[in-house]
């Protein structure tokens, strides 16, 4: 099991029709090692609910190869079906159904299904299973939609933005709960938008923009890729600075500007800021702003595509 | 193992879901008792009313006092010739007499009790004025079972109800449950499709039962209703009802992704059926010319058969025709429902 390939896709491709085409999907490769927590990370719109409604054979792709469990939508459905928990982005589940009647609802269409007592304990609702649907939290609806994936105890699980919209407090017991999943050795492919998200949970990241793969490794070697791990922000006073002419101080590795100052990838901030306040004296600028904080993925997605990931 | 089979479970969760939704429930069960009620009240058989006449002041006017007294069937009332005027125009008598030498009697022509109220009024002071009639006649009063206006409706209610039954309670739930994204939800399990399809036509079908024997049971307390036929053909009928217009629901919401979507459309093709199929007023009342039409709408084949074998207990081969109709509408609506049908 543990050298087999959960998903392999290559190549993937899905064109909507309307007017003009819409090119969701543009070719991806992607590969997800069974027991790994692998993250689909990128803007609204890049083609991520997609890629995963193709893996989960809800959707049909335009083109490219896709094998799951080493199976194929068309030939195994019912097969890779009973192996695949599901979490799609924005279900509603029946309002006026209790949280255990809806997972001895999804349990029944599984061969192995599981108790729903068991899942509930699992995501922690087992206080709300006399409860209607209607009557949840947001985030207690979101470990609902996780617990119906959960209870045909699959192989692979799909998690489709599982935090969108949840307050920090229900996001992070959502965290702990695919946490808890993977160190059981579940193979979970996840989409998020979240940097955050991405870094806390993914063994591996690919990073997806307008259909296409554009980095592929783990939070810490896309992180890294930048050449430094830390970053720095400043501004001055009065007319704003070239990025360009500041990429020769010691220990940076990139410069770019940002609104309203300059944002530089440092290796050691400890060399770089005595360096940059000197350029700066000797220029006779005055700083107005300056900050540090660790490099994130976020920074790896601005220095691919030169936008934010929250932007569109 | 999984805790029950999935049709069960799926058959569980219909039920549950109806009878969690008070105002569906309401207008389900109550609202068809309640239209029973009314129009049962409103239409109810009752004698003939007294005819309501105005007298006006004029030299024979004792002996029309005497005509038509209250003893006879008449509202008399003694009025001012323009108070009499106003009285007949706004209806509140049906006719004015005026009692000179030549009784002159003012009325509307056109409305059916004041031309009936003429007869009567003629009639009683012809007689009170010494007139013998030269043919004897003798009445005989019967009223047969089944021939009361309610007795007309309830089989009709039944039938609407079986149409707004099926197509809200399949059309609708379907909608809502793409518009929600469930439907896609389940594709993505493996669910059997037959299981979901078998499942909400077995719910729909138990709310058809129940609602066909509470109306029916209603009908037999509160309006002494006398049910003629076999109870057997009635629930093959409301059995078959309800594929049919379970199938058109299903028709109706095969591609609609929206609930204003699918109520447009299902009020597209439920609002001529409660105008034409004979609900509530004999279909026979449309011109000649569009009863081909109005025969082959579904709900009046239904309410027809429902009529023929609650109100004259026709056997199954006297029904064939309609039965055969409805069965034709089931499958075909059911198969082009099928074809079209999308999950996302």
């Amino acid at each position: 099991m543990s050298r087999q390939h959960a998903v392999r896709c290559a190549g993937l491709l899905k064109t909507y029709d309307a007017k003009p085409p819409v090119e969701a999907v543009r070719g991806l490769d992607l590969e997800v090692q069974a027991g790994e927590c692998f993250g689909l990370l990128g803007p609204n719109g890049a083609g991520k609910t997609t890629t995963v409604e193709i893996l989960e054979g809800i959707l049909e792709p335009s083109g490219g190869e896709v094998e799951v469990l080493g199976m194929r939508w068309g030939r195994d459905d019912d097969a890779l079906r009973q192996k695949l928990g599901v979490s799609l982005q924005e279900t509603k589940l029946a309002d006026k159904l209790t949280v255990a009647e809806t997972l001895r609802l999804f349990g029944s269409f599984y061969r192995a299904g599981r108790k729903a007592a068991e899942v509930m304990a699992e995501v922690g609702l087992s206080e709300k299973a006399s409860s209607w649907v209607v009557n949840l939290s947001g985030g207690q609806r979101q470990r609902l939609a996780v617990a119906c994936a959960l209870v045909g105890d699959p192989e692979l699980l799909f998690l489709d933005e599982p935090t969108t919209g949840l307050d920090p407090q229900s996001r992070r017991q959502l965290w702990d709960i695919v946490r808890g999943l993977r160190e059981r050795g579940r193979t979970i492919v996840l989409t998020t938008h979240y940097m955050d998200e991405a870094e806390r949970l993914c063994d591996r990241v690919a990073v997806v923009d307008h259909g296409r793969r554009i980095a592929l490794g783990s939070p810490a070697e896309l992180i890294a890729s930048l050449g430094g791990e830390h970053v720095l922000e400043f501004a001055v006073e009065g007319d704003s600075l070239v990025p360009e002419a500041l990429a020769d101080v010691s220990s940076v590795r990139a410069v770019r500007a940002e609104a309203g100052g300059i944002q530089m990838t440092v290796e050691e901030p400890h060399v770089a800021i005595p360096a940059l306040l000197t350029r700066l004296a000797a220029e006779g600028r005055t700083l107005s702003r300056l900050t540090t904080r660790q490099a994130s993925l976020e920074d790896v997605f601005v220095s691919l595509t030169g936008r934010h990931l929250r932007d569109e | 193992m999984s805790e029950g089979s999935a049709f069960l479970q799926l058959y569980l969760s219909r039920l549950r879901e109806f009878l969690r939704e008070p105002e569906v429930v309401f207008w389900v069960f109550g609202f068809p008792v309640l239209l029973a009620i009314g129009l049962g009240i409103a239409f109810r058989n009752k004698p003939p009313d007294e005819v309501a006449v105005g007298i006006v002041e004029g030299p024979r006017v004792a002996e029309a006092r005497r005509a038509l007294s209250p003893g006879a069937g008449f509202r008399p009332q003694e009025l001012a010739a323009d108070q009499a005027r106003r009285a007949l125009r706004l209806g509140k008598v049906d006719l004015v007499v005026v009692p000179a030498e030549v009784y002159e009697y003012v009325f509307d022509p056109t409305r059916p009790e004041s031309v009936m109220a003429r007869q009567r009024v003629d009639d009683a002071l012809q007689r009170g004025g010494g007139r013998r009639d030269p043919v004897p006649v003798r009445e005989t009063h019967v009223t047969e079972p089944g021939a009361r206006y309610i007795d007309f409706l309830i089989p009709g209610l039944i039938g609407m109800n079986i149409m707004s039954g099926g197509m809200w309670g399949v059309g609708f739930v379907i909608v809502d449950m793409r518009a929600r994204r469930l439907l896609k939800r389940l594709l993505a399990t493996p669910m059997r499709r037959a299981d979901f399809l078998g499942a909400m036509m077995a719910s729909r079908l138990s709310f058809v039962f129940t609602e066909v024997v509470l109306i029916l049971a209603f009908g037999w307390l509160a309006f002494d209703l006398v049910i003629q036929g076999s109870l057997l053909l009635i629930a093959l009928l409301a059995v078959l009802g309800g594929f049919v217009f379970s199938g058109l629901g299903l028709l109706v919401a095969s591609r609609a992704r929206k609930i204003e979507t699918v109520s447009g459309l299902m009020n597209l093709v439920m609002l001529p059926m409660w105008v034409f199929s004979g609900v509530f007023f004999s279909a026979d009342r449309f011109p000649e010319a569009a009863q081909p039409l109005i025969r082959a709408l579904p709900l009046t084949a239904l309410n027809d058969a429902l009529r023929a074998v609650i109100l004259e207990g026709a056997g199954l081969a006297s029904q064939a025709g309609p039965v055969a109709l409805l069965a034709a509408w089931a499958a075909v609506s059911f198969v082009l429902a099928l074809k079209l049908f999308r999950w996302t």
